[in-house]
């Protein structure tokens, strides 16, 4: 197996055992605990009320539109690693390149604020 | 190394790495959560408990362990039961990166930082797992902001990082404590160059970014005690409470630690040659030092700072950190070709 596949194996087992630490504290946790169920516990809290209306409510998602400007912006910063890494080879060209880039995106940003999009509605 | 096969290795490392985790949050819920909270606040704390109670989380622990686990009649049982568990997977995964000394890293990969921040925002997909699935409003109004905020920070520290990875030209976390320790400032080299003297506009960034992406103080509009009595949490008991509890304390250690590697130096001393084996003794030291260090700075704001309303809180972030963040990498960019 090369090195780097070898790298990503370790942090596969990791995740496995991040799982496995949980498991095994929950399982500790459930020789140990009580289990004693009734209707009044089982119920949604609300700070201590009777629950008012359904449990499943629909909620005005005001930031969806940030959520969108979120991933142009992270697309971006895929493209700005590798760069930064390799500046130092690519000199003025790639500065003067990315410059322009990274120019485009903040007339985009500039365009959703003067929009109104980032004010909160 | 000591000539161990992969599988020797990794299982030892995997080993450490199920120690440190839970260790390191007792270790900031201690110090930080009881101790220098009640004394910021005019009091001892817990006393009683061991010496200076050191014991009192022990015990919590254990409290925690015995208590009953209940999930609500509505919810959806199954992401309710995963979303602590993926946030924890998070936290864990961020610890393969973070090196405490030249061989004291679980893999150091050429990715580094890149991955670091990856994996870190796998917590805010498990925060939404669980504010939906608990079906509760409260629960569901504390994961969407989570979510909106956990987004609109990703990016100021993704942007904050960009500086650095230019200046030390890897994205390697081995290599940018070696950068630092062998750079020089104007030719001045024997304090090295901790990135901390000429990133101090990304290190500020990155600092109030992770403040965010911790959900700490001045940024906890999602879990809110007063008025969102915990968000996301609320319908969380016993040991799966206690999970996200972990999760975040040890994700505070692990941002911690990449705030020190980035921009003081990690393990490094700028006067010892980086690939000494003396490091691997010193380094670890180093590292809890400067990680303690800059979690009492995330520490001291937590306690000393109000609460921020929610769109003040989206519109600190595009409005002033996303723009500053990329000038910084473009001024950063220009000083780099030039010198």
């Amino acid at each position: 197996m090369s090195d780097l596949l070898r790298s990503y194996l370790t942090i596969a087992i990791f995740s496995g055992a991040a799982i496995f630490m949980a498991g095994m504290m929950l399982g500790i946790a459930r020789v140990l605990r009580p289990r004693h169920p009734n209707r009044e516990k089982l119920i949604a809290y609300e700070s201590g009320v009777d629950p008012v209306g359904g449990e499943w409510v629909q909620s005005q998602v005001r930031y969806y539109i940030f959520a969108v400007l979120f991933v142009l912006f992270d697309v971006e910063a895929v493209f700005l690693f590798p760069w930064a890494v390799r500046l130092e080879t690519y000199g003025g060209f790639g500065l003067v390149e990315m410059i322009v880039f990274i120019g485009i995106l903040a007339l985009g940003l500039a365009y959703a604020w003067r929009k109104g999009v980032l004010r909160w509605s | 190394m000591l000539g161990l096969v992969y599988w020797q290795e990794t299982a030892i490392k995997l080993g450490v790495i199920m120690g440190v985790v839970p260790v390191t949050s007792l270790i900031f819920v201690y110090v930080f959560l009881f101790k220098m909270m009640s004394y910021m606040q005019s009091r001892l704390g817990p006393m009683e408990t061991g010496p200076h109670g050191t014991l009192q989380i022990i015990a919590e622990a254990i409290k925690f362990l015995q208590k009953e686990d209940i999930s609500p009649d509505n919810a959806d049982k199954h992401v309710f039961v995963m979303a602590p568990v993926v946030v924890l997977m998070s936290t864990f995964l961020l610890y393969v990166v973070i090196p405490a000394g030249p061989d004291l890293v679980v893999q150091s990969l050429d990715t580094g930082i890149f991955y670091a921040l990856a994996v870190s925002s796998l917590s805010a997909l498990g925060v939404l797992m669980a504010g939906w699935a608990s079906a509760n409003k409260y629960a569901l109004m504390g994961g969407l902001r989570a979510a909106g905020q956990l987004i609109a920070y990703e990016l100021p520290l993704v942007l904050a990082v960009v500086g650095v990875v230019i200046q030390a030209g890897t994205m390697n976390l081995q290599g940018i404590v070696v950068a630092q320790a062998e750079g020089s400032i104007f030719g001045i080299d024997w304090i090295g160059n901790p990135y901390i003297l000429t990133q101090f506009i990304g290190f500020a960034i990155f600092m109030t970014a992770a403040q965010a992406e911790l959900t700490q103080t001045p940024f906890d509009m999602p879990v809110a005690e007063s008025e969102l009595v915990g968000g996301f949490q609320v319908e969380y008991t016993g040991f799966r409470y206690l999970l996200f509890f972990m999760a975040e304390f040890g994700t505070a250690f692990a941002f911690s630690a990449m705030a020190s590697v980035m921009f003081l130096g990690g393990w490094g001393l700028p006067f010892i040659d980086s690939t000494d084996n003396i490091l691997n003794v010193v380094g670890p030291v180093l590292m809890l030092a400067k990680v303690m260090l800059v979690a009492f700075v995330i520490f001291w704001v937590r306690f000393s700072f109000p609460r921020l309303r929610e769109d003040q809180l989206q519109k600190f972030a595009w409005k002033f950190l996303i723009p500053v963040s990329l000038v910084n990498i473009v001024a950063t960019g220009i000083l780099k070709v030039a010198f």
